[in-house]
């Protein structure tokens, strides 16, 4: 239950930055990839500013044996850089450039109910049921 | 321009607030495409926590509209085959991928993991070669 209330705070205050820092824009992040005509740099910091604080919170928790909300930690394990990780990222970044919206923005922009955010989120839910099909046939080590 | 850089830092630090909130207190990575792809194979006790998540970020959106109207302009005048092409893509990749902006860019950077780091850079360079691409060819303006 308080994980659950932790999780939709979080939401809203994720969908806050992003709106604020200028990612539901699409233009602006199309005018961020667009490196080799008018580029417009500024989106960078939205990194820089999210790592900063979280880099400095992730070394802080390593000296945690537990979140203060749940009995273990659920993070990643995996290392190696597979052929899914660098064929699927490549996927995601041609998608990116080609719509302006990554994952998070999309759905915070579903807010704005205007048609194309809801196009963009409808597909690309259809694109992971695809992968899942495509999975079942090629089992990836992803 | 500097006013940009300043938003884009200030809306980043939040971000970072966010996701670190989520991890110190349920011990989780805030990956967006990762968060949804679980809803749609349900675990038991797996599933609310997420709906919740994306109901959150709804909720920001609902705020941001009323209080900060401009969030939603630049919309790209591109046609609907195209948005349509660009989430399968953004779908497909990033479950394929086994995250996105968030949960690579900014979650796994912050870890060091070198897996996350390879990724970031791959779409990065990626979305550039596809925005220059779709520019030339005038699919994007």
């Amino acid at each position: 239950m308080k994980n659950s209330l932790v999780a939709l705070s979080v939401g809203f205050l994720f969908a806050i930055g992003l709106g604020l820092s200028g990612m539901t824009e699409p233009q602006k992040v199309v005018g961020f990839l667009d490196l080799f005509g008018s580029w417009d740099p500024s989106l960078i910091f939205v990194m820089i500013g999210a790592i900063l604080v979280h880099f400095l919170v992730f070394k802080f928790t390593k000296k945690l044996n537990k979140p203060l909300l749940d009995t273990k930690w659920h993070l990643p394990t995996k290392k190696e850089i597979t052929p899914a990780l660098v064929i699927g990222s490549t996927l995601f970044g041609i998608g990116w450039g080609l719509g302006g919206y990554c994952p998070g923005p999309a759905l915070t922009s579903l807010a704005s109910f205007e048609i194309r955010p809801l196009i963009f989120v409808v597909s690309m839910i259809a694109g992971m049921y695809l992968f899942r099909l495509f999975d079942k046939k090629f089992k990836l080590q992803k | 321009m500097q006013q940009d850089w300043i938003n884009a830092l200030f809306g980043g630090g939040i971000i970072g607030i966010s996701v670190s909130l989520m991890l110190l207190l349920n011990g989780r990575v805030t990956g967006i495409s990762g968060i949804v792809n679980g809803i749609l194979s349900p675990l038991k006790g797996d599933t609310a926590w997420r709906v919740l998540f994306v109901a959150g970020l709804f909720f920001g959106g609902l705020i941001l509209k009323v209080l900060r109207p401009t969030t939603f302009d630049g919309v790209l005048a591109t046609d609907t085959w195209t948005l349509i092409s660009a989430g399968l893509l953004v779908g497909f990749g990033t479950v394929m991928g086994s995250g996105c902006t968030s949960g690579h860019g900014v979650c796994g950077i912050s870890r060091l993991s070198l897996r996350s780091l390879a990724a970031t850079i791959i779409f990065i360079v990626a979305g550039i070669a596809a925005v220059c691409f779709f520019k030339k060819i005038g699919i994007l303006i």
